[in-house]
């Protein structure tokens, strides 16, 4: 289920670039030089965990530019019946560290 | 004092070759003194690029193990005054070239021209860092394709730590290049965009040259695009790539699709 932002049905470029995003944010952290996108990752990934366990890979974040405003994307698949647990509480702690990577970002 | 530029992408056949002989003819255009150097040992190209392979006679590996001087093996373009090619051996392999006489060759030609400008052989190995060791300067060039942007992604990791200037704890000053840019695929979607592959690379963007038969044309008859024919799209998105390098502000006009009144008046009928 999607918490914040919605991975809509896009165009080959669209996927490439989420392709890459993910990729290389992969290999950077490899060769030492962690960005954003992943440091972001693994926070997500922290708060979450202590509450239901996810599949690292099931945890996406985006980043997307546009004119005068960048959009943040998390997709977070979770497992079948964790989303009980998914209260208001932790979604807005998930908001929280979205909200200053955004920051971090802008 | 020569500022050196070092042309580089990890993948290979994006546009390097053509990109260092279209930048070094559009300093020399601009009434700078250039040499285009050719890093890619074994392989070289350069020459062919530059139509200059029939007037080989030293190369870069005899000036550094000290078989040649270094005046000896520049060759001074016909065409344009201030243009010059070092080139690179064809039969040698890159490691017959040692650190320290490179470093003394880049120290010469950095003595004597206004830019010189490295053709990075492709890959990230010894002879892609030995190209951009003395660079001051990183032109990366990538097409926007998802590979050739992953390994822009290496090559920027690379220039950031293997450098003299990283070594020295500089900043490495890098610049984009986007090349092969096909704006009908671009409106299509299905190409990356610009502002993604900026987004994904975070460096500065230079140029963007798009996909054009006049750059086979100019490679063909052995001339850089930006003499071979002056007015096309690549040579002026080349043009204005080496005026910013100067320091000048020229806007970035995105390439468009220009259809012709047939293609429209065609397109009208058919729709
Ligand atoms: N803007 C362009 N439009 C059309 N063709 C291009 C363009 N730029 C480069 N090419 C073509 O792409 C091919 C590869 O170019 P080039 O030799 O410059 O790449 P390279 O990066 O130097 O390759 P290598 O890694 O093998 O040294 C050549 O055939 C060249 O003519
Ligand atoms: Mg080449």
């Amino acid at each position: 289920m999607s918490i914040l932002g919605i991975f809509q049905k896009r165009n080959s470029s669209a996927v490439a670039r989420d392709r890459l995003q993910l990729i290389l944010a992969h290999e950077r952290a490899e060769t030492g030089r962690p960005d954003l996108v992943i440091q972001l990752r693994e926070e997500i990934l922290a708060v979450i965990a202590n509450h239901v366990s996810v599949e690292p890979d099931k945890v996406k974040v985006t980043l997307e530019r546009g004119v005068g405003v960048s959009t943040l994307g998390l997709d977070i698949e979770l497992p079948l019946g964790a989303s009980s647990k998914l209260d208001a509480k932790l979604a807005s702690k998930i908001a929280q560290v979205a909200d200053r990577a955004a920051k971090k970002a802008a | 004092m020569a500022k050196v530029l070092v042309v580089t992408s990890g993948k290979g056949g994006v546009g390097k070759t053509t990109t260092t002989a279209a930048l070094g003819a559009a300093l020399a255009q601009g009434g700078q003194s250039v040499c285009v150097v050719d890093f890619d040992v074994g392989l070289r190209n350069l020459d062919l690029v530059m139509g200059a392979e029939r007037r080989v006679v030293y190369d870069l590996i005899n000036v550094v193990n000290g078989d040649a001087k270094l005046p000896q093996a520049l060759i001074k373009d016909k065409r344009l005054d201030g243009l010059h090619l070092l080139p690179a051996s064809q039969t040698r392999d890159k490691d017959a070239l040692t650190d320290e006489g490179v470093a003394r060759v880049m120290d010469e030609l950095r003595a004597k021209f206004d830019w010189v400008v490295c053709d990075s052989p492709a890959g990230i190995e010894r002879g892609a860092q030995l190209a951009m060791h003395h660079a001051d300067v990183a032109i990366v060039v990538t097409n926007p394709e998802v590979s050739s942007v992953r390994d822009s992604d290496r090559i920027i990791g690379l220039l950031d730590s293997k450098t003299a200037k990283a070594e020295r704890g500089e900043e490495m000053e890098k610049h984009l290049i986007l090349t092969r840019y096909d704006p009908t695929r671009a409106d299509r979607g299905d190409m990356l965009k610009t502002e993604d592959v900026l987004e994904i690379l975070s460096i500065p963007l230079l140029a963007i040259i798009p996909e054009s038969q006049e750059v086979l044309r100019a490679s063909n008859v052995g001339c850089p695009v930006t003499l071979n024919n002056p007015l096309c799209a690549p040579a002026r998105a080349y043009a204005d790539a080496a005026k910013r390098l100067r320091g000048e502000e020229v806007p970035m006009v995105l390439p468009t699709e220009r259809k012709s009144f047939l293609d429209k008046l065609f397109m009208r009928r058919a729709a």
